[in-house]
């Protein structure tokens, strides 16, 4: 299958701008200036079908289009890397080996948008990458694909590098922007939508790094044969991080609406030891469980919301039968316990509520009530609060003890685990 | 006050850094960091430099440095190992290594040995879990998937 980003994913290896230039880079982006004006371009983007590969999948060309450009405010851009979604590792690939891709993206994303500024949000403890995209922006500058006038065309772009210090919430739209302001990354309350409320109270576009490093192919190619290499409505391609129980963890980049089977199977090579695989976080830690029964799902934004899970940042995490779901879910939910903001009570009080009735349980004082408590409390979760990340616990939440029901019912009555071998200590060291 | 957090050099690059954004506030991880790369870890006193330099109330400074996890309020040890703990490095046996660091080295999540040598903690996920178990190192180096012997060799590494 033809590879478009991870083609330059060669390990040990990163390509700087003469290797990039070799390979016909930032001739797209030039295209874009010679081919389209801005509007012309957001079409194109549209009927591409790119949807945002951050998490919420939402069409890019769209989110573009409600962009106002007539308030007399700049307008920015603002590009997320912060990659905090547990399972998702795909952005520090592209950060690592091709940054020029991004920036290629971010040259197109702004001339289409009218943008002159535009911040990259990288989390904190990607020391590498963000040193490697440092060293690519200061080679685009040197070359003029960057700063007062790019390309000769007489636009101009700046792009600033900006570490995030360590939060997951600041991954969360607003959270990242408030954080990008220079406060606490408390997620904002919407609306007003960043596309007209954003960045310093102006208009502002924020891409997901992987969404960005696409156009360049949409731009090469046209929005026609990207948007086929997918699904309905779902174009091209995105890097699947399968991680887990499987032979061969890392990134596969994928046609949108592959078989999660395909990828578990064919690519990842299948269950490490030929074991039994027992269920798959299919979008990132915030996404529901799937059992071995659902894998045939095709990964794309629809098909899973159909099965009432999320294709999210394509975290694939393979469990295989060794596991136990309680504490698969003990410790998925020590994440959300950890790393709510504590603006919202459902999802403050909620997220730490849960986490102690697992912990009980999983120290062999469960009761008989708790499973439905945990359903309880996942209701009144979900939906109520600023952001999604309680809607993102609340989905793993009532999966779990769902799909999994008689264990669960099991571990509360025996006061032990059925898993004998389960990789998860039995008396979880950092509870 | 701000002249010894702001030594001349490390001004020069502060203003540098604020120039970059459209308020000085804007600036703050930043400048938070480039404070912790010179001075080991933000201190009450950095905190109220880091005010004066951008303006804003001290609280403001303080609920920055507390809000985000990688800054460090107290100086830091030597060697900093910050192990993943959240689920595929569960599942990949984090958890025995958490054993081993405290079994053989001593070692509990949010310790550090008194000499200040080194320091242990467990963080979420890191964007790593294709080498799960896995930890960063001092901050910056990313290692897995981790065994009981990698730990050791780290450990005498110094
Ligand atoms: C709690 C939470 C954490 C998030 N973390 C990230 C992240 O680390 N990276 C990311 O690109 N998007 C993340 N998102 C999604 C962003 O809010 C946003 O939808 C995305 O950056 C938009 O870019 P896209 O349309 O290109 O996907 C997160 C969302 C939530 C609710
Ligand atoms: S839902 Fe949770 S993380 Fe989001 S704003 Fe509310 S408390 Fe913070
Ligand atoms: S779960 Fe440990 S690096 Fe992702």
């Amino acid at each position: 299958m033809e590879k478009l980003i991870s083609k330059y994913f060669v390990t040990g290896k990163t390509f700087g701008m003469d290797e990039y230039l070799a390979d016909g880079g930032y001739e797209a982006a030039r295209k874009a200036f010679e081919g389209f004006d801005p509007k012309g371009l957001i079409e194109e983007v549209k009927k591409s079908n790119l949807r945002g590969l951050g998490g919420a999948g939402f069409p890019a060309g769209m989110k573009w289009s409600f962009i106002p450009q007539n308030t007399g405010k700049p307008v920015y851009l603002v590009v997320n890397a912060d990659e905090g979604e547990p399972g998702t590792f795909k952005d520090k690939y592209i950060l690592n080996h091709v940054p020029h891709l991004l920036i290629e993206g971010m040259i197109i994303a702004a001339y289409a948008n009218q943008v002159h500024k535009a911040y990259v949000y990288i989390r904190g403890e990607y020391v590498g990458p963000h040193r490697t995209l440092v060293r690519a922006v200061e080679e685009a500058y040197a070359k003029g694909f960057l700063g007062k006038d790019i390309f000769g065309k007489g636009y101009a772009l700046d792009i600033v590098v900006h570490r995030g210090a360590g939060a997951y919430i600041c991954g969360e739209e607003t959270g990242l922007l408030e954080s990008l302001e220079g406060k606490k990354g408390f997620p904002r309350l919407k609306p007003p939508f960043p596309a007209v409320v954003g960045l310093f109270n102006c208009p502002t576009v924020i891409n997901n790094v992987e969404t960005l490093s696409y156009l360049r192919f949409i731009l090469e190619r046209g929005a026609d044969w990207f948007s086929k290499l997918g699904s309905e409505k779902n174009g091209g391609m995105r890097l699947f991080s399968v991680s887990g129980h499987v032979k061969k963890p890392g990134v596969y980049e994928l046609p949108l609406g592959i078989p999660l089977k395909d990828i578990i199977y064919d690519h990842a090579d299948g269950i490490r030891d030929d074991r039994k695989l027992k269920a798959v976080v299919p979008g990132g830690l915030s996404a529901a469980i799937l059992t071995p029964d659902e894998i045939e799902v095709g990964m794309d934004f629809d098909q899973l919301r159909a099965k009432k899970t999320m294709a999210g940042s394509a975290g694939v995490i393979v469990m295989d039968e060794t596991t136990c779901m309680l504490k698969a879910l003990l410790v998925t939910m020590r994440f959300y316990a950890h790393e709510s903001c504590g603006q919202c009570s459902p999802c403050r009080e909620g997220t730490s509520w849960v986490y102690r009735i697992l912990k009980r349980i999983s120290k062999g004082r469960g009761r008989s009530q708790d499973i439905k408590n945990l359903l309880d409390i996942c209701s009144f979760m979900g939906g109520t609060t600023i952001c999604a990340l309680a809607d993102g616990a609340a989905m793993p939440l009532r999966s779990y003890p769902e799909k999994f029901k008689e264990e669960f019912e099991h571990h509360i009555q025996n006061g032990k685990c059925d898993s004998p071998d389960c990789p998860i200590a039995e008396d979880l060291v950092t509870a | 006050m701000i002249e010894t957090v702001f030594k001349p050099e490390i001004k020069k690059q502060a203003e540098a850094i604020m120039a970059r954004y459209e308020t000085k506030r804007a600036s703050i991880l930043e400048i938070l960091r480039l404070v912790q790369e010179s001075c080991g870890y933000v201190s009450t006193e950095a905190e109220e430099a880091v005010a004066e330099l951008l303006e804003i109330p001290a609280i403001d400074v303080h609920e920055v440095v507390t809000f985000y996890t990688l800054f460090y309020r107290k100086p830091k040890c030597k060697t900093r190992l910050n192990v993943c703990r959240t689920l595929t490095c569960a599942l990949a046996g984090g958890d025995r290594i958490l054993d081993h660091l405290e079994k053989k080295h001593g070692l509990r999540p949010g310790e550090a040995r008194e000499d200040g040598s080194v320091s242990l903690q467990t963080v979420e996920c890191l964007g790593a879990c294709e080498i799960a178990p896995m930890m960063q190192l001092n901050d910056s180096e990313y290692i897995g998937p981790l065994t009981p012997e990698k730990i050791d060799q780290v450990l005498e590494r110094k």
